[in-house]
């Protein structure tokens, strides 16, 4: 039996944290993800679960640092500023491998920017953002219903590959009203015992949770190993949506919020004669490269739109390796794009190269 | 000469044994304390402090059940020493590390460890919110007045007119401030439970930190509150003294910016 709701993509996404058997989150008010500790400093209590108000980001990356350690779920969610001053925590638990969920409801920036939706986190979730060779896996979802579902997935991906996971979203997203269904999950509840600090028995030696190699060769290793996991993460856990591709002349590339603007412009494209498909990436790291590559080839041109300058347009690009024309369209600052704008730029495209 | 090394290496770096069965066993190095070399220099306080926790630890038979924070600094290898169950933090975080690990497990004893820099200047924010919040915690701070592991540089807590790498002048009060009375400071904050300033700087001055160390411990089963702990350190290569005079500083200099002795204690129940 799963139970329908009607709710805000925030609230979805703390609903589904607490189904997840998060056993502890920790947050600071950041708009337009407040509801996300709302939610959770009402409920949790219910459930005799862990929910604080940290005293900056700062300090509740370092609080999901700890309880990670500890052997347990753990999560927090901010939005783009404060989703910053995370980073350097971020770090230390990608360094020390600590399984944890990090959602980062993105706002348009740079700096205090606005808190209307945006997409210009992409480079930092994606490509490190803190210091030091590391990756998350980055979720992305589209839709009230993925921010519920995401939280599972996201879980279950940290504690399987011993990463912090990134849900990112968007104001848009974390904001809107949709119907959302919770199907029964069971948290796997793996045994963390080997390398958890919940205090030393007679029976085993100590445990440490810590980032820090300070001889060279160490720490070479360790990258190695790093290394390693996200090369296995890439072969195993690349997730995307495809529609219309089978006959696809142009695609569509785009993820989160702009997808869903792109699936429309894509249908009203299609209306016109238009052959285009649409890509969304739903893991951002990994990126789907090898299903754009293979696409590449039927293509005559690929659009590429997101709410920012341009950043997953430079991964499209590594994808196809030149092999059909890749264009940008973006808007920024919090303004969306409507589905006939992407037509437009599409049509601009398709006439650009007639007339070459 | 090299025979010498070879008879350095091979036997006087074992544990001493006794010999005689007749004699008692009056000390013995704590069990949870790894056996191994420290990488402090001679003369520091760590490694004396260290083992004094472990002792404590022992002592309790709370192995199993404590778990420590490592800050960044001169005791970031804390865990290579301290056989229990260790976090190494981010600069400043360790109590907002502790406060997560303790809230998860309130049976537990969760104490930090930090030094100056890492507590009173990146990290007093987290140490300041953890304490309001009166959270369950030991913390360990260790003023030594300097940053140890950059070797040297000034703290919030160097002394008026203290000479380090980056006061080469002396500490300017009217440019840096006044050195911050991390203990005072925390003191009025209700959800301190215990604080005390203390040093080990004499065989009188380790036993009355040993049994501040003891007390922290044993409040963290009352669930009042948050100890704080500060221990005027030994740092004689950064003080560019040797051992004794580092001994003799304290006793003559830092005791005046950082006078010893409990500054909260718990009130008795009415």
């Amino acid at each position: 039996m799963t139970a329908v709701k009607l709710m805000k993509g925030n609230d979805a996404l703390a609903e589904a944290a607490i189904q997840a058997g998060c056993d502890a989150y920790f947050g600071y008010p950041i708009t337009p993800q407040s509801e996300v500790l709302e939610y959770l400093s009402r409920e949790m209590p219910k459930h005799n679960r862990i929910v604080l108000q940290a005293e900056s980001e700062v300090a509740s990356i370092n609080m999901v640092y700890g309880a990670a350690g500890a052997g347990f779920r753990a999560m927090t969610s901010s939005s783009s500023p404060g989703f910053s001053l995370m980073q350097e925590g971020i770090s230390y638990l990608a360094g020390a491998e600590l399984p944890c969920l990090l959602v980062n409801v993105n706002r348009a920036g740079p700096g205090l920017g606005t808190i209307q939706p945006g997409q210009g986190d992409y480079f930092q979730a994606t490509k490190g953002g803190g210091h030091g060779d590391y990756r998350l896996i980055v979720l992305a979802p589209d839709s009230v219903q993925e921010m519920a579902d995401f939280v599972f997935l996201g879980f279950d991906l940290a504690d399987k590959y011993r990463n912090p996971v990134l849900i990112l979203s968007d104001g848009a997203i974390g904001q809107m009203m949709e119907k959302v269904e919770f199907k029964n999950y069971v948290n796997p509840k793996i045994d963390k015992s080997s390398w958890a600090t919940t205090g030393k028995p007679k029976t085993r030696e100590r445990n440490s949770i810590s980032s820090l190699h300070i001889k060279p060769e160490r720490m070479e290793q360790h990258n190695a190993k790093l290394e390693a996991k996200y090369k296995l993460i890439r072969e195993q856990e690349v997730r995307l949506e495809e529609m219309n591709t089978s006959d696809a002349e142009y695609l569509l590339v785009a993820y989160g919020l702009s997808a869903r603007i792109c699936q429309k412009a894509m249908d009203i494209a299609r209306e016109k004669g238009i052959k285009v498909g649409l890509l969304r990436p739903i893991t951002l790291f990994p990126f789907p490269y090898k299903r754009l590559e293979m696409l590449a080839s039927q293509l005559k041109g690929i659009l590429t739109a997101e709410l920012n300058s341009g950043q997953m347009v430079e991964d499209v690009m590594l994808a196809v390796k030149g092999k059909v024309p890749v264009e940008f369209y973006g808007r920024m600052g919090g303004m969306i794009f409507t589905p006939e704008e992407i037509v437009d730029q599409l049509e601009k495209l398709i006439a650009t190269q007639h007339a070459s | 000469m090299q025979a010498e090394e070879q008879l350095l290496t091979a036997e006087s770096l074992q544990a001493p044994v006794c010999r005689d069965e007749e004699y008692d066993v009056v000390y013995h190095r704590p069990t949870t304390l790894v056996d191994t070399n420290m990488h402090y220099c001679p003369g520091c306080a760590h490694s004396l402090v260290h083992k004094l926790i472990m002792e404590v630890v022992e002592e309790m038979d709370i192995q199993d059940k404590t778990i420590g924070i490592a800050p960044v600094g001169c005791s970031v290898f804390a865990y290579d020493y301290m056989n229990i169950d260790m976090q190494e933090a981010a600069h400043g975080r360790a109590a907002a590390v502790a406060t997560a690990v303790k809230r998860l497990m309130p049976d537990k004893y969760v104490f930090s460890y930090q030094g100056d820099g890492d507590l009173a200047a990146i990290g007093i924010a987290e140490t300041l919110h953890a304490i309001n919040r009166g959270e369950n915690i030991l913390i360990v701070f260790m003023n030594n007045a300097v940053y140890g592991m950059t070797s040297g540089q000034m703290a919030p807590t160097t002394l008026a007119g203290m000479k380090t790498t980056t006061s080469p002048y002396g500490r300017d009060i009217s440019s840096y401030g006044a050195p911050i009375k991390v203990a005072e400071l925390m003191a009025n904050l209700p959800g301190a439970y215990y604080v005390t300033r203390q040093a080990v700087n004499s065989a009188h001055a380790v036993r009355r930190t040993k049994k501040a160390l003891q007390n922290a411990f044993q409040y963290q089963q009352l669930h009042k509150g948050t100890c704080l702990v500060e221990i005027i350190g030994n740092c004689p290569s950064n003080w560019r003294m040797t051992p004794l005079e580092a001994s003799k500083f304290i006793d003559e200099e830092m005791i005046k910016t950082f006078p010893l002795g409990d500054i909260k204690v718990p009130q008795a129940e009415s």
